[in-house]
């Protein structure tokens, strides 16, 4: 009994102490790895706090964003060019959804809207593997891999991602001024589109454009209920949070029950949090009345 | 219906409460009943059973767990593979330990402990709600999984990590195994299902039932009058863990044989989760009609390119397929978001006036 109270409580921690620099390696790597799940949360806290649906399609939508933009560059389009056309088909994808599935369904339940959207996600990933095969596609935009420079990149990408999201934030709210409803879904489900670019691009090129990268959707959604829906703020600080506890769990304590525990720690994270503010970390205060 | 209810006067409670009021009714269900017990093993030839009537029967019974879980109660949960396959890995280990042991009363018995952890996943249902609920059972599903994986005692320390149906005979009959025929593993699933149908609609219609609707519709106002929260959201979660062990048990050891965990993925909770969508939230009925919609759909989209003479390269078909299913689901969706049973239930009272509406 002590043996194994010692081997949860004080062994990892001595194991952390006891070599710094292998500690902070896998914390970066952990950040490293939270900041793409805070991408992806960040896509579904957009379109969540404008209109209300949950977009189970934000993965496939990050991974379509991605092979749209290696299919063109291999097709012999220069990077630019490529990522201007990728973003004109993300907003006309906005624009579809918005007209084909959102529109009929306005003011339906919030379960209908969501079973939408997972049915929008079978959707694109038929026709995304239609269009440009399904094949695991190497995408190379000049970044940098190795596990120090990754440092570096991060302050980049988490400017990236702060400076898109601002833009949005303000446009959105701009525009919910008399504005009506329908733009400003199309409006959001760009913005959507464009974090998924933004994304597809981060994780295609670490480990190559392939279907897997539609499930890191499963991923940002422990991050979702850790930071709270509504909250962009919490959507990037809940990626971090569970990039890194993810990390640290399956490194330091993962040995002890057999590994591989990064797919439910995550949620048992998020639910263990949950129990104690069901709103997130900074999610709006849930007031209810009857 | 064509039938009205004119001159069927009650006269008794008993035949006020009848779960088919209208005696045409009874008469066209018992027909149905007798049809898929009698005339089905007769007619349908392996493949239709193997292929489309013992998954649909299975996955009814997945998908009345379901509704009763996000349909009446309003908990929506999309831990579903998860508790199907501690329903399986239950069956397989009681089935091992305890040879003679009828395997029905295995089913029922992983029944039980699925519905024990099924009580524990939804403990959480007392704080949180909606959508934090569903990725929250999201846990339960990846957790339950990993479980399974990880500990070989689950498997009997099979270096596979597969489980297989053991031969075992109910009343010198074969019933699981290699050696169970198709007609016998279908009677089987169509009993279970069709005790099983009768428990839910009795528990709906119920003051169980009601609660439920309560705490779905307003649970602040519910609690307010008097339903008691904790008790009732729990009872949900544990009869419909019940309903999903049952029939994770029967996926592996009446219709697949074998499996390992990957047969009870994420897929398996958003299947049954469309087809109690697109069935119908909170009716009986619908839980089986999406259960025939979603088997149906693959069956036919595969089906057709063949018999329109198309040959079509295996992956292309594939993600034509992904991308029929997907469409038709948002289709639905939008023609009717309360699902098939609504659709039903809308043809039945244009039934009444024709042909004569007014």
């Amino acid at each position: 009994m002590l043996d194994v109270l010692y081997g949860v409580l004080v062994g990892p921690v001595k194991d952390m102490a006891g070599s710094p620099a292998f500690l902070a390696e896998v914390v970066i790597g952990g950040l490293a790895a939270g900041l793409m799940y805070s991408l992806v949360a960040l896509g579904f806290v957009l379109i969540y706090k404008a209109s209300g649906v949950f977009n189970f399609a934000q993965g496939v939508m990050v991974l379509f964003a991605a092979l749209t933009l290696v299919g063109l560059m291999e097709r012999g389009a220069p990077l630019v060019l490529a990522l201007l056309l990728t973003m004109a088909v993300m907003g006309a994808l906005a624009f579809a959804i918005e007209r084909v599935v959102l529109r009929p369904l306005v003011n339906q339940e919030q379960i209908i809207l969501f079973m939408a959207t997972i049915g929008l996600n079978f959707f694109l990933e038929g026709f995304g593997e239609l269009v440009w095969g399904s094949n695991v596609k190497k995408l190379d935009v000049g970044i940098p891999d190795s596990s120090f420079m990754v440092w570096g990149v991060q302050v980049n990408r988490l400017e990236l991602t702060a400076a898109i999201t601002a833009a949005v934030l303000v446009a959105v709210m701009a525009l919910s001024i008399g504005i009506p409803l329908n733009t400003i879904w199309i409006v959001v489900w760009s913005a959507a589109g464009l974090v998924a670019i933004v994304a597809g691009i981060m994780w295609g090129a670490k480990s190559g454009v392939q279907f897997s990268l539609s499930l890191i959707a499963l991923k940002a959604l422990p991050v979702l209920i850790l930071g709270g829906f509504t909250s962009v703020p919490g959507a990037i600080v809940g990626g971090l949070i569970i990039g890194v506890g993810e990390k640290l769990a399956e490194v330091y304590w993962g040995p002890l029950v057999g590994g591989a525990i990064e797919n439910w720690f995550a949620y048992v994270l998020a639910l263990a949090f949950l129990l104690v503010r069901p709103q997130g970390l900074f999610g709006e205060r849930i007031i209810e009345r009857v | 219906m064509i039938y009205r209810e004119a001159g069927q006067f009650k006269s008794t409670y008993a035949s006020d409460q009848a779960v088919f009021p209208i005696r045409q009714d009874r008469i066209v269900v018992g027909l149905a009943v007798a049809a898929a017990v009698i005339a089905v093993p007769l007619v349908a030839n392996e493949y239709w059973l193997q292929a489309v009537l013992i998954p649909f029967l299975i996955y009814s019974l997945a998908a009345l767990g379901l509704n009763l879980l996000t349909g009446y109660a309003g908990q929506v949960s999309l831990g579903t593979g998860g508790f199907m396959a501690v329903g399986a890995y239950t069956t397989f280990k009681l089935t091992s330990a305890f040879p003679r042991l009828s395997v029905l009363l295995a089913f029922l018995l992983a029944g039980l402990v699925t519905a024990l952890v099924g009580l524990a996943f939804g403990l959480p249902s007392l704080r949180i709600k909606g959508f934090y609920l569903a990725v929250a059972t999201l846990a339960a599903q990846f957790f339950l999984l990993w479980l399974f994986n990880k500990v070989d005692w689950f498997t009997d320390y099979a270096s596979s990590g597969t489980i297989t149906a053991p031969p075992r005979t109910v009343a010198g009959i074969m019933v699981t195994g290699p050696a169970a025929t198709a007609p016998v593993r279908y009677l089987t699933a169509l009993a279970f299902v069709a005790v099983f149908a009768l428990v839910a609609k009795n528990l709906v219609r119920g003051r169980v039932g009601r609660s439920w609707m309560a705490i779905r519709d307003r649970d602040i106002a519910a609690e307010i009058i008097g339903v008691r929260p904790l008790r009732t959201k729990l009872l949900a979660f544990t009869i419909s863990s019940f309903f999903c062990g049952v029939a994770g048990a029967e996926y592996v050891f009446l219709y697949l044989g074998g499996a390992e965990t990957l047969a009870f993925d994420i897929n398996v909770s958003f299947l049954v989760l469309f087809m109690v969508i697109i069935g119908g939230l909170g009716s009986i009925l619908g839980s089986f009609l999406g259960a025939a919609f979603i088997v149906m759909v693959p069956i036919f989209l595969t089906n057709v390119p063949h018999l329109l003479g198309l040959a079509l390269p295996v992956a292309l078909q594939k993600q034509i397929e992904l991308m029929v299913f997907g469409g038709l689901i948002i289709l639905f969706l939008i023609v009717e978001p309360h699902g098939l049973a609504r659709l039903w239930q809308i043809t039945k009272e244009k039934l009444r006036l024709w042909p004569f509406p007014y």
